[in-house]
């Protein structure tokens, strides 16, 4: 079985591609940035989602599935491109898996698509709406991204397409929203609140996403890993210091006084918990996580 | 958080060993009970609880030790101490102890510090799918029907009943669980509130500041009651009609009213324990 990864070259892409490999898949990648040392059973496109090479390689290629997580992340980038790359290459994904004949399509997204607030609960549930994209309009696109991916389960219904809601991953890459938040020694928090964090070991999520893949899902389906932790206590755990900051100083010093940049709407992420309920994808595949939530820290907290 | 806030008191810490809760290598419950932060603020409000004010509980063996519940009962004070009290006497007077979630207003989880606390032990802002989850995996909830309206009873009626939501009922209904009714008397002693300052409190982001009889918010050392009743059980699926769910929220009504007045009965000395009828 062929099966064709977008974004292939990121962390959980790389980690995705391998256990694909492992588990006996044909791997095709694409990616506008290089793998340099990949191994050279992965075919590789250095090409643009949502330009006409990316398209040839579906056409010649003919995938039987497809992952697409050529998505770029709220927090890291700013770049002017970002939504298009999301909105557009998303489009572009669910096109040629319909042109090209994929049988089975999943879309890797994010759990901060509930959003957080005061009185949201924890716990959500797939069929929740987003809350945050009138507060975090950065998200917005993400979100959106989101809901397009699921709009191909009615409007391709014969490809089996699965929407992962995957809460944070953590691991020895230090790649990915919460290890670039607590890249520094000293994390800065916002004093009076410690929300739940959801996390998961990288290398779980690259194995939740193949075993989407395996028992062809056709659904939206949130995917976490171990029970929640106050985010003082990962902060601690991963041998940082904890630096509660009131909320108007944090707010004034984004991206100055060795604050890290977040947007404004990306506060209310560290006031208030997102816990995503994942027993329905614990059911559809019988995944279990291997790291628990002190070895996931650890493999962070050691890596070099 | 409270490491250094609080002594931890060894029959306390005794008795949160003892909640039926599964506590991650963390010491973190799947909703965000922190072990050591519970046992450190339970060690604290033990104080107040047992020398500062005096609790006369009645009928504790009303509340199903294990399973899922749902108390509801009476606000009678400018703040919630009636909240506060119940907690202690499930969390402190009960075999075993349990740990009720109480469902916040949501003004509270915006305020820092009350926030981070009361996610560390258990109390969330009331939310119908939050209690429906918690209920379903066999937890405790504490529900206040009058809501806000029933903390803004001033002194001369503490001991009235305002309004009642359906929530509670409904939530019950859909979850099969039982409705224990309770009855709480002496808030208006301990805080008799003679007004509430709803424009201050809108710059605070709150609904109100009560205003007590020697006008600061400092409850004085006050004896309660607190009579907990019989089990209730309702039939039905918690989606039927308005009226036929309010004439259940009345059932329950009456016979918290009914425990009020035998709770004021008490207090005045006017019957003994052998006459409650719980």
């Amino acid at each position: 079985m062929k099966v064709l990864v977008t974004g292939i070259s990121g962390t959980l892409g790389r980690l995705t591609a391998l256990k694909l490999l492992r588990h006996g898949y044909e791997v095709v990648g694409i990616d506008r940035r290089p793998w340099p040392d990949a191994p050279e059973e992965i075919e590789i496109f250095q090409a643009d989602i949502r330009k006409r090479p990316a398209e040839d390689v579906f056409r010649t290629h003919r995938p039987d599935a497809a992952i697409h997580m050529a998505t770029v992340t709220h927090l890291v980038t700013q770049s002017p491109d970002r939504m298009r790359v999301n909105l557009y290459g998303t489009r572009a994904f669910i096109h040629h898996c319909d042109s090209y004949g994929v049988k089975q399509a999943v879309f890797v997204g994010r759990h901060t698509f509930y959003g957080a607030a005061a009185d949201s609960p924890l716990y959500h549930t797939e069929d929740e709406p987003p809350m945050s994209a009138h507060t975090f309009s950065e998200l917005a696109d993400l979100v959106a991204a989101d809901l397009y991916a699921g709009s191909a389960l009615w409007r391709y219904p014969e490809i089996a397409t699965s929407v992962l809601r995957i809460v944070y991953t953590l691991g020895p890459s230090k790649h990915g929203t919460l290890a670039s938040f607590m890249h520094g020694p000293n994390v800065p928090l916002i004093m009076g609140f410690d929300p739940l964090f959801q996390f998961i070991h990288e290398d779980d999520a690259a194995e939740a996403i193949v075993s989407a893949l395996a028992h062809k899902l056709h659904g939206i389906y949130n995917v976490s890993g171990p029970t929640p932790v106050p985010l003082a206590t990962i902060v601690r755990a991963a041998g940082r210091r904890p630096l509660p900051v009131p909320e108007m100083v944090f707010k004034l010093g984004l991206g100055r006084l060795g604050l890290p940049y977040l947007p404004s709407g990306a506060i209310d992420h560290l006031k208030y918990p997102i816990v995503v309920d994942s027993d329905p994808f614990q059911r559809a595949t019988r995944f279990t996580y291997q790291y628990d939530e002190r070895e996931t820290i650890n493999s962070f907290r050691t890596a070099r | 958080m409270l490491d250094h806030l609080f002594p931890v008191d060894p029959e306390v810490a005794a008795r949160i060993e003892a909640l039926d809760l599964q506590f991650n290598k963390f010491g973190i419950d799947p909703y965000g009970i922190d072990k050591n932060d519970l046992t450190r603020f339970v060690s604290a409000f033990a104080w107040i609880y047992r020398y500062y004010f005096k609790v006369d509980i009645y009928g504790l063996d009303n509340v199903p030790s294990q399973g899922r519940a749902v108390l509801v009962g009476n606000h009678s004070g400018g703040v919630a101490i009636d909240g506060a009290m119940v907690m202690g006497s499930m969390l402190l007077d009960a075999e075993p102890p349990r740990l009720p979630h109480a469902m916040l207003d949501k003004f509270i989880h915006q305020f820092p510090g009350a926030s981070q606390l009361m996610s560390r032990t258990g109390q969330f802002t009331g939310n119908p799918d939050q209690a429906k989850r918690l209920l379903n995996a066999g937890r405790l909830i504490l529900a206040f029907p009058e809501g806000a309206r029933g903390t803004a009873k001033l002194a001369k009626d503490a001991d009235s009943l305002v309004g009642f939501g359906t929530g509670f009922m409904r939530l019950a209904l859909e979850t099969h669980s039982p409705v224990v009714p309770f009855g709480f008397v002496g808030g208006g002693d301990a805080l008799p509130t003679v007004a509430n300052l709803k424009r201050l409190g809108r710059l605070f982001g709150v609904q109100y500041i009560p205003i007590t009889k020697w006008g600061l918010l400092i409850p004085k050392p006050t004896r309660f009651q607190l009579l907990y009743g019989k089990p209730m059980f309702f039939e039905g699926t918690g989606h039927e009609r308005d009226e036929v769910v309010g004439s259940m929220v009345d059932q329950v009504k009456e016979r918290i009213a009914d425990l009020i007045r035998q709770g004021r009965q008490i207090r005045e000395k006017k019957i003994s324990e052998e006459d409650l009828v719980l």
